[in-house]
């Protein structure tokens, strides 16, 4: 409870904070990724064809974040996360299917067509939803982390918000409540350096987000974003925390997105060469590199995975495309139960 | 008459029985616990039910409401507190855009069974920030209902309708009524059912909260006149019990809505303009919309007093529509 941040490594350092060893359930690890990937690039392409009404916002790059940090929920545990949150949704286990029928606007969306990309939520898994008002979920898991302490099961909160989110008052009010309540609450940080178009240094005075823990008198950690196992590492600790009693926890995990804010942003204003630096650091080949300097896996064997992940992503929009839209009485249910 | 209470002692009441009725009811809000309330209409539960299930909170009204919704999401029963209704104003997000909005946005795969109550009205001098009768900014969000009891029946048997009810429903309790006196129901309340508070036969005069009294000390007046006002309390705005008013209208001809607030974009503009779409032929006269001045409310007695409408411009108005 010292409040000063923990660093959990320098970003890009190598392949991994935790050496050669992969964890058993590597390859789940890695098809999450993969899937998260496959998805976004095809909800890319689908938005290219015109499939997807509004916007969207894609989280290529960001995969390690939401695979490290969502391979340890248990049945019970809530999730939030941001509208740029398709990857976490998809690491917590919504079915691939019914996440592209969401974006499309069709009747076996997860949300029935009335949410879509910037809405996923699926109870059943414990996921509260995404939310298309920066910082707005956090207020929201503070309320699922108090239930979670009032049904003393050992169950915890977790919340995915952006660098943005951390100067709107919501993110103040949460973070406080949480900790003054000391409940099994995870806030993690996707700080991707940029606040829609904003670079973080143009919007905010500290460099180490993590660093506002201390106002609150949390443990606050960063943690290399891209790096999936030190991040898993690090969410590890803070659920332990979480689920003992411990209280909240505040982790910032470095990372960028390949893409730009939304459908219509072309990222022209981040400078030249950032873009292909973080490329380098891309999380899924840095995992892979570990899974292969330990021995596990062959490179005949990551690529099989890699193939047979991408059919079952093809093969689920094939499915998405083939449903139909909403019955045009859905219109008016749901507004009360 | 030994059973009479106050309109505060029959709310700390109603969240009493909630809590101990369903261990999954929560209540929290700023000062209510060890203080019982600014309002004083929490006394004892603290001491009653402890800190984990009646809890203060920071200063921080986004956090209270967005802490009611992720709390029922996961299957608790809470109620928050907002102290002044003005303070909604600073939760607005959390209201209008999460609390409302949830359930469709998520294709109904939830109820949302959360209460928040929020004191609500002019005439006590708190001036602009609160003052406001502040249920007309949500008038234009579906998804929540909206709860405006104006007695300390009403205030009880509404406050547990709304905590049993698997929607978000907004509960204004009227700063000026929590001293009135009456009896805690021994029947349960529905949410969306009005009340024909005094039967008449000139004129339909539709009034909630402290301007159901009025309107009734109106109609007290009147009576001497030989001028008959039929007062109907609609309880809640959210649903709106169009059918007691469009009944009472078809008997009167006449309908007079009194509001507490401006009168632009609020209940009152929208049940007249309900009226006169689907009732138009009840009418013999038009109907007559009898609100607050349009301005902030004011801090000093006199201007307060003119910023409210009062028994004698309702007498004023409904002689109008008698003599029109």
């Amino acid at each position: 409870m010292s409040g000063k941040t923990i660093d959990k490594g320098a970003v890009g350092a190598g392949a991994s904070a935790t050496g050669a060893d992969v964890p058993s359930d590597w390859q789940n690890l890695l098809a999450s990724m993969r899937r998260i990937r496959c998805f976004e690039d095809l909800v890319k392409g689908l938005f290219g064809s015109g499939l997807v009404r509004g916007s969207t916002h894609l989280c290529q790059g960001q995969e390690a974040v939401s695979v490290g940090v969502c391979s340890l929920l248990t049945p019970g545990d809530a999730l939030t996360c941001t509208y740029r949150g398709h990857g976490a949704v998809l690491a917590a286990g919504a079915a691939v299917d019914a996440s592209f029928a969401e974006i499309l606007g069709r009747e076996g969306g997860l949300c029935g067509g009335k949410g879509g990309s910037m809405h996923l939520a699926d109870l059943d898994k414990g996921i509260i939803g995404s939310n298309a008002i920066v910082g707005a979920q956090l207020p929201i898991s503070v309320g699922a982390g108090l239930a979670a302490q009032h049904k003393k099961a050992g169950k915890l909160s977790l919340a995915f918000t952006g660098d943005g989110s951390t100067n709107i008052g919501a993110f103040h009010e949460s973070l406080n409540m949480a900790a003054v309540w000391r409940l099994p609450v995870v806030v993690v940080i996707e700080n991707n350096h940029y606040g829609e178009y904003s670079p973080l240094a143009a919007t905010t005075a500290i460099a180490r987000l993590s660093d506002r823990a201390a106002a609150y008198g949390i443990p606050g950690v960063f943690v290399d974003g891209n790096d999936l196992l030190a991040v898993r590492e690090a969410a590890a600790e803070a659920f332990a925390r979480a689920r003992s009693g411990g209280g909240p926890t505040l982790i910032e995990a470095d990372t960028y997105r390949h893409e730009g804010h939304s459908r219509s942003d072309p990222g022209k204003y981040r400078p030249a060469g950032e873009l292909e630096e973080w490329l380098a650091k891309d999380p899924i080949p840095r995992f892979e590199e570990v899974v292969r300097a330990a021995g596990a896996a062959t490179e005949a064997e990551l690529a099989a995975l890699r193939s047979e992940v991408e059919t079952e992503v093809k093969e689920a929009l094939e499915r998405a495309k083939s449903w139909p839209e909403p019955a045009a009485e859905r219109l008016y249910e749901d507004v009360y139960r | 008459m030994s059973d009479q209470v106050t309109c505060r002692e029959a709310i700390a009441q109603a969240i009493a029985d909630e809590l101990e009725a369903d261990p999954d009811v929560i209540f929290f809000g700023e000062d209510v616990a060890a203080a019982g309330g600014v309002f004083k209409s929490t006394v004892g539960l603290f001491e009653r039910f402890g800190g984990e299930r009646v809890r203060d909170t920071p200063i921080s009204e986004q956090a209270i409401v967005g802490t009611a919704i992720g709390a029922a999401i996961m299957g608790l029963r809470p109620i928050a507190e907002l102290m002044f209704a003005d303070f909604a104003g600073v939760a607005f997000d959390q209201i209008a855009n999460q609390l409302a909005k949830y359930r469709y946005l998520t294709g109904g795969q939830a109820g949302l069974p959360v209460t928040v109550r929020l004191a609500n009205g002019a005439g006590a001098g708190f001036a602009a920030q609160h003052s406001q009768a502040a249920e007309n900014w949500f008038l234009n969000v579906p998804g929540l209902k909206i709860a405006v009891p104006g007695t300390v029946e009403d205030c009880y048997g509404l406050l547990r309708a709304a905590v049993r009810d698997d929607n978000p429903v907004l509960v204004f309790e009227h700063k000026n009524l929590l001293g009135l006196k009456g009896e805690i129901p021994s029947t349960s309340y529905r949410l969306g059912e009005a009340a024909v508070v005094r039967p008449g036969r000139d004129v339909t005069v539709v009034a909630s909260q402290q301007m159901r009294h009025r309107a009734l000390e109106a109609a007290e007046q009147l009576a001497g006149e030989g001028i008959s006002l039929e007062v109907i309390d609609p309880r809640t705005l959210v649903p709106f019990d169009d059918e007691t008013v469009a009944a009472s209208l078809a008997r009167t001809a006449r309908l007079l809505v009194v509001q507490e607030g401006p009168p632009g974009g609020g209940w009152g503009a929208s049940l007249i303009a309900r009226m006169t779409q689907s009732h138009f032929e009840s009418f013999d006269v038009p109907p007559r919309l009898l609100a607050s001045a349009e301005t902030p409310v004011p801090y000093a007695g006199c201007l307060e007093d003119a910023w409210l409408p009062g028994p004698d411009d309702v007498v004023a108005v409904a002689r109008e529509l008698v003599a029109y």
